[in-house]
């Protein structure tokens, strides 16, 4: 650049700043700098009148770069690029020194130190800015359409709005049938409606548009590219079926296979034979699962010229702009035993009993197993809210969905079966928002509520052939109560879902309770560190149906801002390789994970190693090996970095 | 400066998206630190070149300490192992010019790794303190 001509503008944030730091003696010594043209403390330089001020300097005094020392550069930084661009200058003309969280917040104890820290923070920002060139936003073209991952409420949700905005929506299901967890509740809070007419009445809505491409048993293999121009790999397991069958009970009469069956989560059997497991499901075709069919050919006897053993995967491949990951999350399941789980048949996870209340109808009794239940003991916080102890991978955060849904089944068992006896076994109630009328209510119609200690959990044992269930209830000072019960509910949280094969593809951040982790829980909730890689629902960690919606809205408002413009500009702090100095020694090229780097031959200089931008994301990694310098980060050159840590350095 | 006592300065480096949100997460809880330091903020902590290191410790600095980005790392899975390349590769050099080791530390610092952090600065401080002044030639 010409000359540096620089403004410093040092932030007093009301007194946040300034109560600690020197900030006149911070901008006393900052005009002592090569460069600087005009240094400036203000009370509020975010404040409308702080940013005219920087502007009107830019323009009185020809200023060419800008610092501002405030608080972090999460908070302000995109704020004052914009002002530099206001002013004329290039948003890139601008460094953004961090003097309240990294000092006046840090060593309040030490005023003196701050101080001397401020003045080297604004000194770096200051060398920083001598050697800034202009830079330009990276342009590329985009393809206007989303890859939606999970078929789920969440999926379903997000495919559904970016349709209805005109983008063209791939959605990719693991499961034979769309609809994910939801569709397998019965009935749910608010209205009472139940989780499959959910999922049922978003499935109708999707299938009305033409912009949509639906893949179930189906699973992405591979994604490639960079932020608005993605190729996806699909591959589509065949289903076996090429049609309805009108037969199809025999089919399933004969087959002799028995397993788990997903939709009751594990609550009854199925065959080999999946069916379109609710009203509304889609297809409306079975699927036979391979892995649990024997090939006995028992079902062809009744289905024969709808079944077909010949069918093979199909693998597709599709052009996206953006990827919305809904892959939901996995119910807790207890461990062998845990609660006499397994142990007891009378022992049911809360997803299971919903299941049960679904299939019951009503008729003034509950019936489960055969046998009339007149009591039950709900135990909260299964699964959740672990303990870590030792190596042990310890769910420790709480489920967020589960009191809420323990208070609604109760309710509704009360209203369907009343008399039957309710005992909720808790740790604590975290009914938050409007669900707090449901424990209210819950408390007016007797429900029993005793509280036990996470260091002494209830105990289930079972006597004369009747569960018993002993707690120590923290609200009677611990007096230790047996409660004799027909049906013992496990109130179990979620989990994430074992996805390894997905991560090695898509490697999105995992955060440390394993589900997939918002760039910022507040600032950026559904994106992620990957430029257009977005996350929805309870992928991203526990949430109930109405949050898991809002976030894929979310998450497909995002998607659409970037699919819908035909240009994207991406932050241009990327490798570029200074050819005059590359001495093709390749290791940037075996350093980089995101194949960014190959040779090229450059005009009179011959081969060199070459950067696409499109598919740099910035890391670096290649500047740290380069024996000879020649690969750098634009805006963040190595000459900047160096002369950054000789001007933190100096003595103040 | 002989009169008075020695305060190490340490230079550290962050990474945009993790160790700098805990850095600034401890200012935020205002948890205290060492405050003779100065924060540069990378991408990542893998792009750190050894000779900057070896650059901070010649041009002023007694230490360098690295909060690299750990298995929290956006970019890269084998983040940890890579910075650790860039730090081995500083201790050798700063071996050969007669500089001690203990000089350079890294440790992940996650972007809610308020405590953590702190204890590694003082730590770090504690260290730099019975080394006393880097001896630099010339």
């Amino acid at each position: 650049m010409d000359e540096p001509r620089i403004g410093v503008y040092v932030c007093w944030c009301g007194g946040n700043i300034s109560d600690v730091v020197n900030v006149e003696k911070v901008v006393e010594e900052i005009k002592k700098e090569p460069g600087v043209i005009v240094a400036r403390h203000f009370m509020f330089m975010c404040s409308e009148a702080g940013q005219k001020m920087i502007e009107n300097d830019i323009k009185t005094h020809q200023l060419n770069a800008v610092v501002v020392a405030s608080c972090s550069p999460k908070l302000h930084e995109a704020t004052f690029r914009n002002v530099v661009v206001r002013a004329g200058l290039n948003p890139y003309m601008y460094y953004h020194a961090n003097i309240r969280e990294q000092v006046s917040w840090a060593h309040g104890d030490n005023p003196e130190e701050a101080t001397r820290k401020a003045i080297r923070h604004v000194r770096m920002a200051v060398a920083y800015l001598r050697h800034a060139k202009p830079l330009e936003k990276i342009k590329v073209d985009v393809t206007p359409s989303a890859l939606i991952i999970g078929g789920g409420i969440a999926g379903l949700r997000a495919a559904l709005d970016l349709a209805r905005m005109g983008v063209a929506v791939h959605l990719v299901e693991k499961e034979p049938f769309l609809g994910g967890n939801t569709a397998r509740l019965g009935e749910v809070y608010p209205y009472g409606r139940r989780g499959s007419e959910i999922a049922a009445e978003l499935i109708r809505e999707l299938l009305k548009h033409d912009n949509v491409a639906i893949y179930t048993n189906a699973e992405v293999t591979s994604i490639k590219g960079f932020i608005g121009n993605f190729e996806a790999e699909i591959r589509v397991k065949p289903r076996y079926f090429k049609g309805k069958c009108p037969n199809i009970m025999e089919a399933i009469k004969a087959c002799p296979v028995k397993v788990p069956d997903e939709h009751s989560f594990g609550a009854k059997m199925r065959t080999a034979i999946r069916l379109p497991p609710y009203p509304g499901a889609y297809p409306d075709i079975p699927a036979i699962d391979m892995e649990a069919c024997t090939k006995c050919g028992e079902c062809l006897k009744a289905c024969g010229d709808k079944i077909d053993f010949a069918q093979e995967e199909q693998v597709i491949r599709v052009k996206v702009g953006s990827v919305i990951t809904a892959t939901g999350f996995k119910p807790y399941e207890p461990r062998e035993g845990e609660y006499g789980y397994k142990t007891y048949g009378e022992v049911v996870t809360l997803p299971q009993l919903i299941g049960i209340l679904a299939e019951s109808n009503g008729g003034g009794e509950l019936v489960v197993n055969g046998r009339k239940i007149r009591s039950i003991a709900f135990i909260y916080c299964v699964g959740s809210r672990q303990k870590p102890s030792g190596d042990e991978k310890a769910n420790t955060y709480c489920s967020r969905y589960c009191c809420n849904a323990t208070m609604y089944t109760s309710l509704k068992i009360l209203e369907k079966y009343p008399g039957v006896r309710l005992y909720h076994l808790y740790r604590d109630i975290r009914t938050y928002g409007k669900h707090e009328l449901m424990y209210e209510e819950a408390c007016r119609r007797g429900v029993v509520f005793l509280k036990y200690s996470e260091d002494d959990p209830p105990k289930v044992r079972k006597e004369d052939g009747k569960l018993v269930v002993t707690v120590k209830d923290l609200l009677t000072e611990g007096i230790e109560v047996e409660i004799p019960v027909d049906l013992v509910v496990l109130v179990t949280g979620m989990e994430p879902r074992p996805n390894e094969q997905l991560n090695e593809i898509l490697k999105l951040p995992v955060g440390r309770d394993g589900f997939y982790q918002e760039v910022h829980p507040k600032l950026r909730p559904v994106e992620t560190t990957l430029a257009g890689f977005f996350i929805a629902g309870t992928a991203q960690g526990p949430k109930d149906i109405k949050e898991a919606l809002a976030s894929a809205s979310a998450a497909a408002a995002k998607a659409a801002g970037i699919v819908l413009k035909k240009q994207l500009e991406l932050e241009p702090f990327v490798a570029r390789v200074n050819p005059d100095k590359c001495n093709l020694s390749q290791k940037c090229i075996a350093e980089c994970p995101y194949g960014a780097i190959s040779i090229k031959e450059y005009d009179g200089k011959g081969r060199k190693a070459w950067v696409n931008a499109a598919l740099c994301k910035g890391c670096g990694a290649c500047v740290a090996v380069c024996p000879t310098g020649a690969i750098e980060i634009q805006g963040l050159t190595n000459e900047q970095i160096e002369d950054m840590i000789k001007a933190a350095a100096r003595e103040v | 400066m002989s009169g008075e006592a020695f305060k190490p300065k340490i230079l550290v480096f962050s990474t945009n998206l993790i160790s700098d949100v805990g850095i600034d997460y401890t200012g935020l809880l205002h948890m205290h630190y060492p405050a003779t330091t100065a924060i540069i903020r990378l991408p990542c902590s893998s792009m750190i070149r050894p000779e900057w290191i070896i650059l901070a410790l010649k041009s002023g600095f007694d230490g360098v300490f690295v909060a690299a980005d750990g298995t929290d790392c956006p970019y890269l899975r084998d983040c940890t192992d890579r910075t650790a390349r860039r730090v081995d590769k500083a201790l050798r050099m700063a071996e050969e010019e007669g500089i001690e080791p203990q000089r350079i530390k890294m440790a992940a610092i996650c972007s809610v790794c308020a405590e953590p952090f702190v204890n590694h600065m003082r730590n770090f401080y504690q260290t730099l303190v019975k080394l006393g002044p880097v001896k630099r030639r010339g």
